[in-house]
């Protein structure tokens, strides 16, 4: 076991490796004058320009850049913004918001998601099970977008039950209608990925026999079906945890949470590439750590599977 | 049927008239699929008493596993259902009790041991938890006395190192000893009846023996009934008091061990019989049952096994369903020519 | 004769076919030898003819694609003519959906709309599954070092959060002040989605190559003598094909809403392009006084990505051997 997360951490030294470059290499290196549009209608002056320059190494090779970048980076300092401010408070601000959020969607899909397909595996064909089938399907093929403006419309606008838009920092009260709304797809893919998952196991043999072993129903669903058909659900929700937060920016967008997310697209908006980058390499980071975590939650839901 | 509710079964039914412990009478069992309705079971009737063991011996979809799971009542409906017949445990109608009557008799009334452990096994528990959860659940121990009981399971079934395999999981045990966990798990709460499905089908033929005498032996100390399932002749012998022939979902032929092997009565059976290969028939070609077993969409009129049947009457045999009739004091057959195969010589 | 399943709309009757013991295996296997013999796809066509969910989606899509390739056959009216006069005035039986800000015919938008998706998609999805899928042949089949090359590379392209990811390659080479047609517009926005989607077709059909690769009937085909390439052709790719088909069919319809939520994000579409993904981000801005300027194009939007959803849904349960 332990050799085996050496080695998964090994890989993936060259994957952060090449996904931040590619990342730095897109923001910085590819076209464009990093200042152009930074000073309001004229031309930023030169001395700004050659202050910055120098600051971010903005003339050297690009891999150099990059090379003092992540040496800063790894000592903690993630640089300022062209504006000064620093990008480490920047996301100290912004993140807890988008961890609160993901987490609000994660459980609001695991719990409708989950109750949804348990039932729908076990009734099958029923109307139920037809009535789950075309929702997850609407939910799948609702853009976020859409979902987002059309719950904030009649929920927050006509109807008025909840505040289109939250505070900063939003409570957990306020994320709930967001938190759904970034869920919602995976909430679809949950539901239909338990009730595969239960309707496959509810005919194994090994249910079988814990009914034949004279076990109530409560406890042959509960304790044998439901512990195996889960396994698959619990690694798909870890690494939708990684997923979510890289992919807020369109849920905190719309209700104006101030987020990873928002702080990212109005970087990359406003050329703010040292803020891009940061953030970018701490998604990356996430999502990384997040599907290593999987395969070893992997091994402990099912003991057949052994990491040499 | 009075309200009385069985917690017992062993006691509830004391003093009902038959005396036999297990009875199947003329069960019927069938699966409607897509493709139309397959009649599995076609009126089996059978019993088994405490201390006997009963082979049921067929070919792989003649239904003998069907009926097990008819009376463990695990049968996947759908697509299959029950349309006919009685399963009698100490007299009472299994089929008429409530679902939680027949859960109370599962485990310590009848229990089942299943022909693949593997797949039987639930594979992310350990055995300990698997054996010791139903002397949780149905005797309400305590963790750590279920655990010991567990123990003493598996070492009644010989498994070495007990204290320490007991926290395996299924995966980790070799093929035979997952069958011995198995064996293990379904005697836990005593049963008085045992169904072993095919027990040894899936294990290496050394394996074989070694489980076969291991239910032998802890039937005979425990004085269950036992009901084994097999298509292999061979296992029989050794071990059956009586077997049960079935063929296209009916009992063909009935008998103790020795009438059938010395004299059978259904020219099913002694096909059966001739397609063993023998050491005193070396060289020759071994003789096998002409045809394939029927479809049972479509089940052939009169005797179903009359398109395979070397003596078949054209007359007799293709409009007539043979009963299952009492040749002797302890046999049956369903041949119109039972007589005639027994007197002949 | 047999058991009437209940109608479904969404599934086949039970997908997990019961097993009903041998004699009735034997009889199916009876029955199939008495029929034509049918391959993989003649199965999965037989079974999609009897869906409901496959008719319907095939008609939606049949639909929105005729939209796109002739969109003058449903709208006299121009998408791009605004009048200011009639700006965000309410459907009427003039224009069914209204006009919006610049006085637009809505309904002619939504239709026109539709060309940018489709094309959009179909070309996204297109090239994910060729470039991903020789990837994935590439990489299972070499293996080596070759194999953990471009499985590490997947790994860097996967790493980057798809809208983040899509974002910023976007904004860099499309981004305000660049100048395109809107041909050279969609053709940028289906290389990012396709940079950004290839790794998931290489992986599933990497993993469905190595299954495969050692299989008797290649084995005896190299033993004969083919080539890597006869092999790989008449051999390994047709049977790797199945699983990368089903997503194929269901990233269709996510590439519908990815084209539409970059559009609205302004790193997308733009005009003169007519995309539903942009009147929807010129809509928010008038969601509580015109709400049909959402309304009409998200509909649109989401009855295309659920055609292509519930297409790769029924193609799914109709290949899935496992689902059989």
């Amino acid at each position: 076991m332990g050799r085996y997360v050496l080695r998964r951490l090994l890989q993936l030294i060259p994957v952060f490796f090449g996904t931040t470059f590619l990342i730095y290499y897109l923001v910085w290196a590819v076209p464009g004058d990093p200042f152009a549009g930074k000073c309001g209608e004229r031309p930023c002056p030169q001395s700004y320009v050659d202050f910055m320059t120098e600051k971010f190494n903005l003339d050297k090779p690009i891999i150099v850049q990059y090379g003092t970048y992540m040496k800063n980076l790894l000592q903690g300092d993630f640089g300022q913004t062209f504006g000064g401010r620093q990008i480490s408070d920047l996301i100290a601000d912004a993140y807890p918001n988008t961890i609160k959020l993901a987490i609000v969607a994660l459980v609001i899909e695991a719990v409708i998601g989950l109750t949804a397909g348990v039932i729908t595996g076990l009734r099958r064909n029923g109307f139920l099970d037809n009535l789950v089938l075309v929702s997850t399907l609407f939910m799948i093929a609702l853009p976020i977008f859409v979902l987002g403006f059309l719950l904030q419309k009649w929920l927050g606008v006509d109807l008025g039950i909840v505040k289109p838009t939250v505070s900063n920092p939003p409570s957990i009260g306020e994320l709930i209608m967001p938190g759904f709304v970034l869920g919602s797809a995976s909430m679809a893919y949950i539901a239909r990925l338990a009730r595969t998952s239960i309707a496959e196991n509810r005919r194994s043999d090994y249910v079988r026999t814990a009914i034949a072993k004279g076990l109530p129903m409560k406890r042959v669903v509960g304790v044998h079906l439901l512990r195996n058909s889960l396994i698959p659900v619990v690694t798909y929700l870890g690494t939708d945890l990684g997923a979510l937060m890289g992919g807020a920016i369109v849920t905190e967008g719309i209700f104006n949470i101030n987020g990873i997310g928002r702080q990212v697209y109005r970087a990359i908006v406003t050329k703010e590439g040292a803020t891009v980058v940061s953030i970018v390499v701490i998604l990356v980071l996430v999502y990384l750590i997040s599907n290593l975590l999987v395969d070893l939650l992997y091994a402990a839901l099912d003991p057949r599977i052994r990491y040499e | 049927m009075s309200e009385v509710v069985i917690t017992d079964p062993r006691y509830a039914s004391a003093g009902k008239p038959s005396g036999r412990l297990l009875e199947v009478e003329d069960l019927r069992v069938e699966f409607r699929t897509r493709d139309g309705v397959a009649k599995v079971i076609n009126g089996v009737t059978y019993h088994v008493n405490a201390g006997e063991t009963l082979a049921v011996l067929g070919e792989s979809g003649s239904g003998k596993s069907v009926t097990a799971q008819a009376i463990m009542g695990i049968l996947d409906t759908p697509p299959g259902f029950v349309t006919g017949g009685q399963i009698r445990f100490h007299g009472d109608d299994m089929l008429k009790m409530s679902a939680e009557q027949r859960r109370r008799i599962r485990g310590n009334g009848i229990a089942m041991v299943f022909q693949d452990a593997l797949s039987a096994l639930n594979p992310v528990f350990t055995v300990g938890f698997q054996i010791a959860e139903q002397f949780r659940v149905r005797q309400g121990l305590s963790r750590g006395d279920a655990k010991k009981r567990a123990i003493e399971m598996l070492d009644q079934v010989k498994i070495p190192h007990a204290r320490q395999r007991v926290n395996e999981y299924p995966h980790q045990f070799s093929g035979g000893m997952r069958q011995r966990v198995m064996i293990a798990m379904s005697l836990a709460l005593d049963p008085e009846v045992l169904i072993a499905d095919e027990p040894t089908t899936a294990l290496d033929v050394t394996v074989q023996a070694q489980i076969m005498d291991l239910l032998g032996e802890l039937q005979r100390e425990r004085q269950m009934g036992l009901i084994l399932i097999t298509h292999d002749l061979g296992v029989v012998a050794d071990v059956a008091d009586r077997i049960a022939v079935m063929y296209a979902g009916r009992i063909v032929e009935e008998a103790t061990v020795y009438e059938l092997y010395a004299k059978p009565a259904h020219p099913y059976t002694i096909g059966l019989l001739q397609s063993i290969p023998r050491l005193d028939e070396k060289g020759q070609e071994l003789r096998t049952i002409k045809g394939l077993p029927p479809n049972l969409m479509r089940i052939p009129s009169g005797c179903p096994f009359h398109p395979r049947c070397p003596m078949r009457v054209d007359d007799i045999c293709i409009p007539n369903v043979p009963p299952l009739l009492q040749i002797g004091a302890t046999r049956a057959s369903a041949c119109h020519f039972a007589e005639d195969l027994v007197n002949r010589d | 004769m047999s058991e009437p399943m209940p109608p479904s709309l969404v599934t086949s009757p039970p997908t997990t076919e019961p097993t009903v013991g041998n004699a009735l295996e034997a009889d199916a296997q009876e029955k199939k030898s008495r029929d034509k013999p049918r391959g993989l796809l003649g199965d999965a066509w037989r079974d999609l003819r009897r869906k409901p969910l496959f008719w319907i989606s095939a008609a939606l899509i049949l639909l929105f694609v005729l939209m796109a390739a002739m969109p003058f056959l449903f709208t006299s009216a121009s998408p791009s003519e605004g009048v200011l006069a009639r700006s965000r005035v309410s459907p009427s039986a003039d224009a069914w959906f209204g006009y919006d800000v610049q006085g637009r015919d809505v309904y002619a938008r939504v239709i026109y709309g539709a060309r940018a998706s489709i094309v959009v998609s179909l070309a996204s999805t297109f090239g994910t599954v060729l470039f991903g899928g020789m990837m994935g042949v590439i990489a299972g089949y070499r293996g080596g070092w070759l194999d953990g090359l471009v499985s590490r590379l997947g790994e860097v392209f996967s790493g980057i959060p798809f809208v983040l990811g899509a974002i910023v390659i976007l904004f860099t080479f499309n981004g305000p002040g660049t100048n395109r047609g809107p041909w050279a517009i969609m053709a940028i926005v289906v290389v990012s989605l396709v940079i950004l989607t290839w790794p998931v077709s290489m992986r599933i059909m990497r993993s469905s190559v190595l299954a495969v690769r050692d299989a008797d009937y290649i084995v005896a085909a190299r033993a004969m003598g083919a080539g890597p390439g006869r092999i790989i052709f008449k051999h390994l790719i047709p049977n790797c094909l199945a699983p990368l088909l089903v997503y194929s069919t269901i990233l269709i319809g996510s590439f519908v809403g990815a084209e539409a939520t970059l559009s609205f994000l302004g790193v997308g579409l733009r005009t003169p392009v007519v995309s539903w993904g942009i009147m929807i981000n010129e809509a928010q801005n008038y969601i509580r006084v015109s709400p049909f300027l959402l309304f009409f194009p998200s509909a649109f939007l989401v009855t295309a990505v659920l055609a292509f959803v519930m297409l790769g849904e029924a193609v799914r349960e109709a290949l899935d051997p496992k689902l059989r």
